[in-house]
């Protein structure tokens, strides 16, 4: 096998904050596969490339880190693909390790550990135009032949800015003899001595070669005296969360409508055009009406993470990590799993996934056991119905809706639910386990680009769409199943749905459930609600015979609260705080707990804290007379 | 101050005047003097030192408190050389520091 038909493998390495996939996405265009590391849910972002010689690269983006003694799932994966001992994945036959020409102490030494590695190696200077502006002069000549690698500048944001990378990277693989073979790896785990030894190293290189203006950069410490502020920097937080949830509702209700509509007409044309029968209910009611409950949802997953992915970018998650440490931490959660929570009001699925930089195990499973208790999007269509049927839209208070007073408390409800969880798990699960270290980088704040978060936008997008069409198609075909089969005798009189097996399930559910109030239309829905908790709302739609969705949701809400008592209805909202319902989310939490185990506890205490709180409301709004 | 073994060569006990940047009130400014984490805590001794390295702690890097949280002026953000490291008074207790200058000195009695 020729090594000059292969593109070349060219793994980048280098310190969270350094910008390296700002740099790899202006290397590689939109031509980029993310996909999953087997067995894990690292991102693995991997792309082709052609250099100005014309010579085809394999570009790999490796998770960042500060050196190769992995702390945590992400780490292992750089540490094992540079080391060459990943199974299954190649060894990258150069190193690109980048750094930011305006914070260069500790990538220095994280190059010097590099080295010892023995692959092929080049610095990139990254931001290179911002250490200039600062004033930041290095000498390259020097800083090259004091570390022994070929160091270049490069700016990812500017056209052009990946020239002389590129240029670089062609004189390696194409010079005087090509690649030069690996030699012998001599990297070990350093220890501390080791490491003080290589950073004063590291110091010395930098004084040599590198020269810094009298006065620092001054922006970012001003920004956050304001944004760091004990008082002030907790409510710009608060104002943030407020503007961003404002956003994803608000925003969001356009396009969820048309994507809504476009899903009907859809179905209604199927309905149209083929026969009545068992394929036109598939593809209609189960493969159809299935996916567009789910693909609604995108808009407001693209919403919530554009906030995620611009506050990113411009370096203020780890500043809302620290304000929250201390918060979070009284509840016994780490300051990282704020982003995670945040991610979770959307889905908890992106937000569990989001837990794998959290580095202790302990602090990581905590946080993925209590992440699908923050309220998730899929629940509103939920709330709303329940709530436009139930409660009274009057203002209470001086203006304030009491429709969106009793949304609020059930968001409320959940993060209370979630911190007290947190709280729990600690104290019985891991009571005499110390508090893992919180040490955490805030990076210079930086502004946003646009073509970055676009491209991560897009990515998050397709990864959403491809699981609509792959995990929840599966389930929603299961369930279509469950509901239209067997089928109505010819002489039916009631809705077809009432002779299929999700009946038969949800009577033999009546015995349980209706200490809390639910009446077996209830327990049928709550069957399919298994897939997605929105579809409860299609089939209480179709257990109590109304024709169509959402344009009727209104007339729904009619007929149930012609039909329920008030108690019922609370209750049912008091289930779906808590409920385990969502497939998706155990086969996540499964994934990445790697544990069965773990999956039947969060099922089991969830199912618990559903029945207990449906039970009390239930009950209590009884004995208040809202029978 | 430093030889080339690599080995730590400074015995933080006996560096004089040296406070825990742990204990030092936001403003505090100083010089990293050495590294001494306790025992009893979720890592490793010989961890947490590797990490506080890892950000830039070493012996001689400047260090200035430049932020703090809410609750209990904890969490806290240290600038340390040319980077801004958050962490816990509680982790930030290893890192043993000598008060910067002469006009930062009278500052830092409260520790």
């Amino acid at each position: 096998m020729s090594d000059i038909a292969l593109p070349t493998r060219v793994a980048l390495v280098g310190n969270p904050n350094c910008g390296k996939t700002a740099l790899f996405n202006a290397l590689t265009g939109s031509r980029q596969k993310v996909a999953n590391y087997p067995g894990v849910t690292v991102e693995r972002k991997e792309a082709a490339a052609t250099t100005p010689a014309g010579l085809r690269v394999q570009l790999l983006d490796l998770p960042g880190t500060y050196s190769l003694r992995a702390r945590s799932l992400d780490e292992e994966i750089t540490r094992d693909i540079v080391l060459g001992r990943f199974a299954g994945e190649e060894p990258p036959q150069l190193l690109v390790c980048v750094a930011d020409a305006t914070n260069l102490r500790l990538a220095l030494r994280f190059v010097l550990e590099l080295k010892r590695v023995g692959r092929p190696l080049i610095l990139a200077l990254n931001m290179y135009d911002i250490a200039r502006h600062r004033g930041v002069e290095i000498d390259f000549d020097r800083l090259s032949s004091e570390l022994g690698v070929p160091v270049v500048p490069s700016v990812a944001v500017r056209r052009g800015g990946t020239a002389d990378l590129l240029a670089r990277i062609d004189a390696a693989i194409a010079g005087r003899g090509g690649l030069p073979e690996p030699v012998a790896n001599a990297w070990h785990e350093p220890s501390a001595g080791e490491l003080r030894a290589v950073q004063r190293d590291a110091d010395r290189i930098l004084a040599a070669a590198v020269t810094f203006p009298q006065t620092a950069d001054n922006l970012t410490r001003k920004i956050d005296k304001v944004v760091l502020h004990p008082v002030a920097g907790l409510l710009i937080l608060l104002a943030l969360l407020f503007l961003m949830f404002q956003a994803v509702f608000a925003w969001a209700q356009l396009p969820m409508d048309a994507i809504k509509d476009g899903f009907d007409a859809l179905a209604a044309l199927v309905n149209g055009t083929l026969p009545a029968g068992l394929l036109r209910s598939f593809i209609a009611n189960g493969a159809i009406a299935g996916v567009g409950s789910v693909i609604v949802f995108l808009p407001q997953i693209v919403i919530l993470f554009l906030f995620i992915l611009l506050l990113e970018d411009f370096g203020y998650m780890a500043r809302a990590a620290f304000l929250m440490d201390r918060i979070m931490g009284g509840a016994g959660l780490h300051g990282r799993a704020f982003i995670p929570l945040l991610s979770s009001f959307a889905c908890a699925i992106p937000g569990i996934m989001a837990t794998r930089v959290i580095d202790s195990r302990r602090d990581r499973l905590a946080t993925i056991l209590v992440a699908p208790l923050m309220t998730c999007s899929a629940r509103i269509p939920v709330y709303t119905l329940i709530i436009s049927a139930f409660v009274p839209n009057r203002a209470v208070w001086g203006g304030l809706s009491l429709q969106g007073l009793v949304m609020f408390g059930l968001y409320a409800a959940g993060i209370a639910a979630a911190l007290g969880m947190s709280w729990l798990l600690r104290r019985l699960l891991w009571r005499r386990e110390p508090t893992y270290p919180f040490m955490l980088e805030l990076p210079d704040y930086k502004r946003p680009v646009l073509r970055n978060v676009a491209l991560g936008l897009w990515q998050r997008a397709k990864m959403f769409l491809y699981r609509a069409g792959t995990t929840i198609f599966m389930m929603m075909i299961a369930i279509w199943f469950l509901c239209s089969v067997p089928q109505p005798p010819p002489d039916a009189t009631e809705p077809a749905i009432q002779y299929s097996l999700a009946a038969k399930i949800g009577h033999a559910m009546e015995p349980v459930l209706g200490p809390v109030g639910f009446n077996w239309q209830i327990n049928i829905a709550l069957v399919p609600g298994m897939a997605a908790r929105e579809v409860a709302v299609a089939s209480l739609g179709t257990v109590y015979a109304i024709e169509g969705g959402d344009e009727h949701r209104d007339e729904l809400g009619h007929v149930l609260s012609a039909q329920w008592p008030l108690a019922t209805a609370l209750s049912l909202l008091a289930w779906y705080v808590f409920a385990p319902q969502c497939a998706s989310t155990l086969g996540v939490v499964r994934r990445e707990t790697n544990s069965w185990g773990w999956m039947l506890f969060l099922f089991a205490y969830m199912l618990t804290l559903a029945y207990i709180a449906a039970f009390l409301t239930y009950r209590v709004a009884l004995w208040l007379g809202a029978g | 101050m430093h030889n080339r073994t690599g080995v730590s060569d400074i015995a933080p006990a006996t560096v004089s005047g040296a406070v825990p940047l742990g204990t030092a009130p936001l403003g505090f400014r100083g010089v990293v003097a050495g590294i001494r984490p306790l025992a009893g805590d979720a890592l490793p001794p010989e961890e947490i030192e590797r990490r506080l390295i890892e950000l830039g702690f070493t012996e001689g890097a400047d260090v200035e408190i430049l932020h703090e949280g809410l609750i209990r002026h904890d969490p806290i953000a240290v600038r340390v050389n040319y980077a801004t490291i958050a962490l816990r008074r509680h982790d930030a207790a290893a890192v043993l520091v000598l008060p910067g200058s002469a006009a930062d000195t009278a500052r830092t009695g409260a520790a």
